[in-house]
């Protein structure tokens, strides 16, 4: 069993790889043991892996019914039967938190998924080409920069209707221009560099030279941006559900919960405690993760 | 092979305006090995920029195997020309194989046959398929070089373009880079314009050199003239009493060339 895992190390870290796929997959575990080097963000990985597996598990995990009221059971403190209590209507708090995971999740993975690449393709495209596409992209992220993040989010879901696809929307709205900022000073960097002069010597097209060659390089910075931002995006949306304009009743959003529970905070702190610490450790380890990603993939590191 | 008239550049305005070329005129006959010398900002490394297009705003005429090139060029012209660059950790993508650095050229010109065509170019330069799947920093500044040397000769060119390909190197890897070079040029009857501020390298590569002098060509010589030191031009045998080593008598003799042609 020994013999076989260190066959599998030698195989994984070896100078003289066979494949392209050994290659990379060797690269890969380099970066995963610097990764596990850093403590915290471990911890906030294992964080983010069992928000993702609660919100897989939801309905076998939840005791009762997320949405179910029952007046004759409302505002129970913390007990055996219900571990973060219950609130105005009766509905099991833990439930409505291991429910909400499902909407925390779908909005950040909504807002990373339409964000990341339109920021991406704007700040590559007007790096690389410059003058006049530049000019044009760059005014409109700094039009887009210009408007103050909550705020546009309040016009976009007032226009749209409140909902928690229109809060998506939103908040994707308002998230795309500092990545494309970002997208754009790396493509700045790297596009007067030597191996992007000598594919283009090769004959490559533009398309070919951005998509294969510069994205790549503003990938590690992006990727940290966005998982930091992870943060403020569930804070946004909580935001938007604490002021009414997310998540609608009954659904279990997090932020809609605080906000509901606000009226009671006290009387019966559980009703604001549980789902704001549940924001809370979630926004926690999305930061600790993006920093130790940081340390792994930091182009500026690796270079030297 | 490589013919240019009047070849002029000139960057920025006002008062940043710079003359960098000045009615240059070169003609290299194909198999042939020609070398530039010059020191830093003579234009040298311009002159190669504008025949391989990165520059575009350069007036004159520049042929390649007789057809005139215009701002623009096609894959036809990349599969003839092919250039090797200074720096060998600057000229090769971080994040690239050995293996993909070398299959893109042959993707993007639809040559089929990559996997082949990839061992036996890294035979070729001396590396072997031990490097194939090597990520660049997992290799020696040589070995850098050796790999941009494969990926400029896996299209079959026939003219190559080397801006200063050994000044970045140790100098016992410079030697071991050069007869590479010399030994594929003879390989493959390839036409060489090498660029350099270093005259013991140019002599021992090129049979004719020209020197550059802030823009203009401002002597041709031949072999045995640069081996012997017989230059016709001030500024070349300052050029080459320079590359002799530092010797205070003749520093002290030195004229700046700089001011000379201000004053002019």
């Amino acid at each position: 069993m020994l013999l076989l895992r260190n066959q599998w190390k030698t195989w994984l870290l070896t100078d003289t790889p066979q494949s392209s796929s050994q290659a990379y997959v060797g690269r890969i575990y380099i970066g995963i043991l610097e990764f596990s080097k850093n403590h915290l963000a471990v911890l906030g990985l294992a964080i983010i892996l069992s928000l993702i597996l609660v919100a897989i598990f939801a309905p076998w995990i939840a005791p009762y019914d997320p949405v179910e009221t029952n007046l004759a059971n409302r505002l129970q403190p913390l007990s055996g039967k219900h571990f973060f209590g219950t609130d105005e209507v009766g509905r099991d708090i833990f439930s409505r938190i291991i429910h909400g995971s499902r909407l925390t999740l779908y909005v950040i993975g909504l807002v990373a998924i339409i964000a990341a690449p339109v920021g991406i393709i704007v700040g590559t495209v007007s790096g690389y080409f410059g003058g006049i596409v530049d000019t044009v992209l760059m005014r409109i992220t700094d039009i887009f920069l210009a408007f103050p993040k909550l705020i546009l989010a309040l016009a976009f879901v007032a226009a749209l209707g409140p909902g928690i696809e229109n809060a998506i929307i939103a908040i994707s709205i308002t998230s795309w221009p500092p990545y494309a900022r970002i997208a754009r000073a790396e493509t700045l960097t790297i596009r007067g560099r030597d191996f992007i002069n000598a594919i283009k010597l090769q004959g490559a097209n533009p398309l070919r030279i951005i998509a294969g060659h510069i994205m790549p390089l503003c990938m590690s910075s992006l990727i940290i941006r966005v998982t930091l931002d992870m943060a403020g995006i569930i804070l946004t949306a909580a935001g938007l559900g604490f002021l009414g304009l997310g998540a609608q009743p009954p659904s279990p959003e997090w932020g809609a919960m605080t906000s509901a529970g606000r009226a009671f905070i006290l009387d019966h702190w559980w009703l604001i405690t549980m789902p704001g610490s549940a924001i809370f450790i979630v926004s926690l380890a999305f930061n600790l993760f993006g920093d130790g990603l940081r340390e792994v993939l930091d182009p500026k590191r690796e270079q030297a | 092979m490589i013919a240019i008239e009047h070849l002029n550049i000139v960057f920025g305005q006002g008062a940043n305006r710079s003359h960098a070329l000045k009615g240059v005129d070169l003609e290299i006959a194909a198999g042939e090995s020609f070398g530039l010398v010059g020191e830093s900002g003579s234009g040298k490394s311009t002159v190669l920029n504008c025949i391989t297009g990165l520059l575009s705003h350069w007036t004159g005429r520049i042929s390649i195997d007789g057809t005139d090139l215009s701002g623009q060029r096609d894959k036809a012209f990349y599969r003839k020309v092919q250039m090797v660059f200074q720096d060998p950790y600057g000229s090769l993508h971080p994040r690239h194989t050995v293996d993909k650095t070398l299959k893109e050229p042959v993707l993007i010109h639809g040559l089929g046959d990559a996997n082949a065509r990839v061992e036996r170019v890294l035979d070729e330069v001396g590396l072997g398929n031990r490097f194939r799947f090597r990520y660049p920093h997992q290799l020696s500044g040589g070995q850098r070089q050796r790999v941009a040397v494969a990926r400029a000769l896996i299209l079959e060119p026939s003219v190559l373009l080397l801006d200063e390909p050994t000044s970045a190197l140790d100098v016992s890897i410079q030697a071991e880079v050069l007869n590479l070079l010399q030994r594929v040029r003879k390989e493959r009857n390839l036409t060489f314009l090498l660029v350099s501020h270093d005259l013991a390298v140019v002599s021992h590569m090129c049979s004719r050199v020209a020197v550059m002098n802030r823009g203009e060509i401002v002597e041709q010589v031949n072999r045995n003239q640069l081996q012997a030191g017989t230059f016709s031009d001030r500024y070349t045998t300052q050029l080459f009493k320079a590359s002799k080593g530092y010797d205070r008598s003749v520093i002290n003799g030195f004229v700046d060339h700089f001011t000379r042609s201000e004053e002019a």
